[in-house]
């Protein structure tokens, strides 16, 4: 097990750093020079100059680029051009917000698909698990955005239950903060346990299928336990690997389930911050989310190896 | 007094919707019995064995009386069935690369089989395991109990399922084709050690296999079946020696033995014309009636029961004259 992770924890440091190069390269390269575009078009010469001259953006690129990743891994993802604040501020903010919609809405998604997918795995000739299957369907074909929406105009304007959009913070009003990530995080795990939903589906399908578990009933086990002890222990491998796969899609939702519920959370952020061309913290913060999302796989691959020691055990 | 059959199949019937893969299978096997169940492939070995272990696939009906320890298990529930399985009758498997867990260690996996049936602490039930391993011929158990079942070999993990069949002392064990996955020389330890073990529990066995001298050195009786029935059933020697069926003849004389296989590649191996049919279109009369050459009118037309000779032929090979 040392070395799988040793071994997982080495690939995600390659990964980030790989990254890290291309991030680099596909904004401060591809966009031409920095200062000009911060400046914007009717920038002077001298103007354009004196910022590079400021941020150090006239050095080579190599120096910048370490220099930038340095002080990444140092805490520090540089500063606004435009408000002079820390971009470190102002990203711990919105993780607040961004991050706890995230972990719910996957962890909901999956509290949903297991049981269901489960259910109409076993249970495809009863009517609540072609149910099941038909919702699941649906929930695929909605997009997150719909989901929002018909969520909150039922529950927020014609209910009137919780609100609509908004935030306060959580030290402000923290149960107010709680309120206003309900229905976000509904809206996420609803569509996100749709299409997990399959995935587990065929997970168990395919394990109850297998000869190892004919073996736990033929020594005695109830139809019940195999399920309990040995199928869902099994089809956890796979749907770990999917859980894996689809964080970027949980992030894609994030972005569309911010912007219809208004809260400032990281990604509206991001896109602020593109539309006001702060470069610095644009590249800084997608970095972050790129290790965010390389940081969940490899969690994820460290949980594959702990489930299947054919995994752990390779040599 | 005399103990009660291990099992009594009586009219066993097995299949899904109108299609039936057993049709009407019955026989009854002692204590510390020797069964062997031959046929070519899709004769119904299989289904008939699963359905005495009460798992059938899903959507499987299976019907008529099967006695064991008391019961008639065909109208069991499931879950006082699953005290049964794995206590008083268990399986062997064809393939052990599959049958086993992948992700629990070995030793784990035959310690839940004690662990489930008796009252014995985790703590016992490994000792147990671990005696088990030993009488199984697998050096180092400690360190093999460890193990998961993808760094075994293929003999090694038919050993562990064989210790897990017999863990609890079961009153039969069903063993599917328990060494066709194996190495021809793996074969022959891993038989070798079933009987052994059956025997000193007095385990009675119900042996499915192609391979007829394995019949021969291990079984009491033989049962032949032909499209789900059971078309010759007796002592090995007699069937063997001087088949009554013509199936079994076909069978026998597809088999290469010292005399039938010449030294110089040419062989006098004779086959059964035709194939196995299809459960869909199971011929009239004797189901073996269009590959037999001594059909008659009346092997088309009436279905034969297994005589007083142990054949279900209406036209029964002669006798071989000694
Ligand atoms: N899951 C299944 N679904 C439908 N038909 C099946 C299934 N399993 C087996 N059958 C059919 O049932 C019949 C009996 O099959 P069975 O597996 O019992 O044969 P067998 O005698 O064990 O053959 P083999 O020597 O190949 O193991 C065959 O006609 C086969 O095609
Ligand atoms: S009953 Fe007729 S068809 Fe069937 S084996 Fe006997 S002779 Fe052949
Ligand atoms: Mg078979």
């Amino acid at each position: 097990m040392t070395l799988y992770i040793v071994r997982k924890l080495a690939f995600f440091l390659l990964a980030v750093f790989a990254a890290s190069i291309a991030i680099f390269l596909l904004i401060r390269g591809a966009g031409g020079n920095v200062a000009a575009i911060i400046l914007g078009k009717d920038a002077t010469a001298d103007a354009i100059n004196a910022l590079a001259q400021q941020y150090g953006l006239d050095r080579p690129m190599v120096v910048q680029y370490f220099d930038w990743i340095g002080n990444i891994f140092r805490g520090d993802l540089g500063r606004s051009f435009r408000t002079n604040e820390a971009v470190t501020d102002l990203v711990v903010s919105r993780l607040s917000i961004s991050i706890p919609l995230c972990v719910s809405g996957l962890l909901l998604g999956l509290l949903i698909a297991i049981p269901a997918g489960t259910y109409s795995a076993l249970n495809s000739d009863k009517p609540l698990g072609a149910l099941i299957t038909i919702l699941s369907q649906v929930g695929i074909a909605v997009p997150v955005f719909w989901a929002g929406i018909l969520l909150s105009l039922l529950f927020g304007v014609r209910l009137g239950w919780l609100p609509t959009g908004g935030w306060t913070n959580w030290s402000a009003d923290f149960w107010g903060a709680v309120r206003s990530l309900v229905l976000p995080i509904i809206s996420l795990g609803l569509i996100l346990g749709a299409s997990l939903t399959r995935y587990v589906r065929s997970a168990v399908l395919d394990v109850m299928n297998q000869d190892y578990v004919r073996t736990a009933r033929a020594t005695g086990m109830t139809r019940m336990e195999a399920l309990l002890q040995v199928g869902l222990r099994n089809a956890a491998l796979p749907i770990a690997t999917v859980v894996g796969l689809q964080i970027a899609e949980l992030i894609g939702g994030t972005v569309i389930i911010e912007t219809v519920f208004s809260l400032p959370g990281l990604s509206r952020m991001i896109l602020a911050n593109v539309a006001a061309r702060e470069v610095i913290v644009v590249q800084s913060t997608v970095m972050l989310i790129i290790i965010f999302v390389m940081f969940i796989n490899l969690i994820v691959d460290l949980l594959y190896g702990v489930l299947d020691p054919r995994v752990r055990l390779a040599r | 007094m005399t103990l009660a059959p291990a099992i009594e199949v009586h009219d066993l019937v097995v299949g899904y919707d109108a299609l039936n893969a057993v049709r009407g299978v019955s026989f009854t096997l002692p204590r510390g019995g020797r069964m062997g169940l031959v046929g070519e492939s899709g004769s119904g070995k299989s289904m008939t064995a699963l359905a005495l272990m009460g798992l059938s696939p899903t959507g499987w009906h299976a019907a008529g009386q099967v006695l064991h320890d008391g019961v008639d298990l065909i109208t069991e529930t499931d879950t006082s069935f699953s005290k049964r399985r794995g206590r008083t009758i268990s399986m062997v498997f064809q393939d052990p690369m599959s049958s086993l867990n992948p992700v629990r260690r070995v030793g784990d996996q035959i310690a839940d089989v004690i662990h489930r049936h008796s009252k014995v602490s985790r703590r016992e039930a490994m000792k147990q395991a671990l005696d088990l391993m030993v009488q199984m011929n697998m050096p180092r158990p400690e360190q093999l109990a460890r193990s998961y079942p993808h760094q075994i070999s293929g003999g090694q993990k038919q050993r562990i399922m064989i210790a897990m069949a017999l863990a609890c002392y079961p009153q039969l064990i069903i063993a599917d084709e328990p060494t066709t996955a194996l190495d021809v020389t793996v074969q022959k330890q891993v038989l070798r050690l079933l009987n052994a073990a059956a025997r000193d529990r007095n385990t009675a066995l119900l042996m499915i296999t192609h391979d007829l001298p394995v019949i021969a050195a291990m079984c009491d009786t033989v049962a032949v079946m032909y499209a789900g029935r059971i078309v010759e059933h007796g002592p090995v020697q007699e069937v063997f020696r001087s088949p009554r069926h013509h199936y079994t003849r076909g069978l026998l004389d597809s088999q290469p033995t010292m005399d039938n296989i010449a030294l110089d590649g040419s062989s006098r191996l004779g086959s059964i014309p035709g194939m196995v049919p299809p459960l869909h279109n199971l011929p009239t009369g004797c189901a073996f009636h269009p590959r037999c050459a001594a059909a008659s009118e009346k092997c088309r037309a009436e279905m034969p029961e297994l005589g007083a000779n142990g054949a279900a032929c209406w036209h029964p090979v002669k006798e071989k004259a000694e």
